[in-house]
């Protein structure tokens, strides 16, 4: 036997090692949800704009949604809104919206001035419920589907690439339309 | 007089001084203060192992921002309700996942964080000896035919 033969293995074993890590190794600084595949944690809140009536999760149930966590002092929320109003627009999916730590004035005002596209907002003054899904930064998405399944997380600003590569394939109405 | 009156001045200054640095404790983040001894260490121990995931770099206890103050309240609260440590851990876990822990807990997932270093070690080990033992074997094989010559060196090559 060739005397290089095994560190050669041992090389070769390495670099299959680190090539699975670094194509499996999520977006740099991503942390993924240990929430995906699993129920959504459920939540029932003061709705923005019905005081009446509570946004509940179970209310939800049956439905897919975008639950997305946002709050009037996150400026990386401002950069996705254009987003999330051609989302509405587009009507593959409603937009849950979950005001994150805000004050309730600032967010309708902020709605009123950039358009609402949500078709109902949570508010979580005590952030309690952000922190059962595991946000730790505004802007985050989670798609949840009609058996109350956290399907994807996505962190950061919405984009238009993400919207029709990860958010809309996931989709059953897609899935149909497309078979 | 006038003197006198500086070093009163100097006094009163230290004094102040030293109150400041003696309230300290209570400027620090998290002034948090559990109702008995135990329970604080218990805390104090927690929110030093847990990552505040904004910050990523800092513990719950050391963090200053919004979200470590909510987690660090909800780590008071669940210890409050009697929750042991490994319940505390798990809770944080099922939310933020592993990356939430400054030590992680083995499991398949970390698996291989914690053996790697002890299969290095092996390899090593099992490479160290199979040199050592290869040229034992070269030394043992030209010493056999020259009978009790004593041991034999520069044998190699």
């Amino acid at each position: 036997m060739n005397r290089f033969a095994l560190p050669m293995a041992v090389f070769v074993a390495l670099v299959v090692v680190l090539a699975i890590g670094i194509r499996h190794s999520p977006q740099k600084g991503i942390i993924l949800s240990p929430l995906i595949g699993k129920p959504a944690p459920p939540f029932s809140l003061p709705n923005l704009e019905d005081a009446a009536h509570a946004v509940a999760s179970r209310d939800l149930k049956g439905r897919w949604y975008v639950l997305n966590v946002w709050g009037t002092w996150c400026a990386e929320c401002r950069a996705e809104h254009q987003m999330l109003l051609e989302a509405r627009d587009a009507h593959a999916v409603p937009l849950i919206g979950l005001d994150w730590k805000d004050d309730d004035a600032r967010a309708r005002e902020w709605l009123a001035q950039l358009g609402n596209p949500y078709e109902a907002v949570a508010l979580d003054h005590s952030g309690n419920t952000a922190v059962d899904y595991g946000v730790y930064g505004a802007p985050e998405s989670f798609l949840i589907s009609d058996q109350g399944i956290v399907v994807y997380k996505y962190v950061g600003p919405l984009t238009r690439e993400v919207w029709t590569k990860e958010i809309l394939p996931r989709l059953p109405a897609h899935a149909a339309a497309k078979s | 007089m006038r003197q006198r009156r500086g070093v009163l001045q100097s006094v009163l200054v230290a004094t102040a001084m030293a109150g400041v640095l003696l309230t300290f404790r209570a400027w620090a983040v998290d002034p948090t203060e559990l109702p008995d001894a135990r329970l604080q260490a218990r805390y104090l121990a927690l929110t030093h192992e847990l990552r505040c995931m904004q910050c990523q770099n800092e513990t719950l206890a050391d963090s200053p921002v919004d979200l470590a103050a909510d987690l660090r309240r909800e780590v008071r609260d669940l210890l409050l309700q009697g929750k042991s440590d490994d319940e505390v851990r798990a809770w944080m876990v099922a939310r933020y996942g592993d990356f939430i822990l400054f030590r992680p807990r083995f499991s398949p997932r970390t698996a291989w964080l914690w053996l790697a270093p002890g299969v290095a070690l092996l390899i090593g080990a099992a490479v160290c000896w199979r040199i050592v033992r290869g040229r034992t074997a070269l030394v043992d094989a030209d010493s056999d035919p020259v009978g009790d010559d004593g041991p034999v060196q520069g044998t190699r090559g």
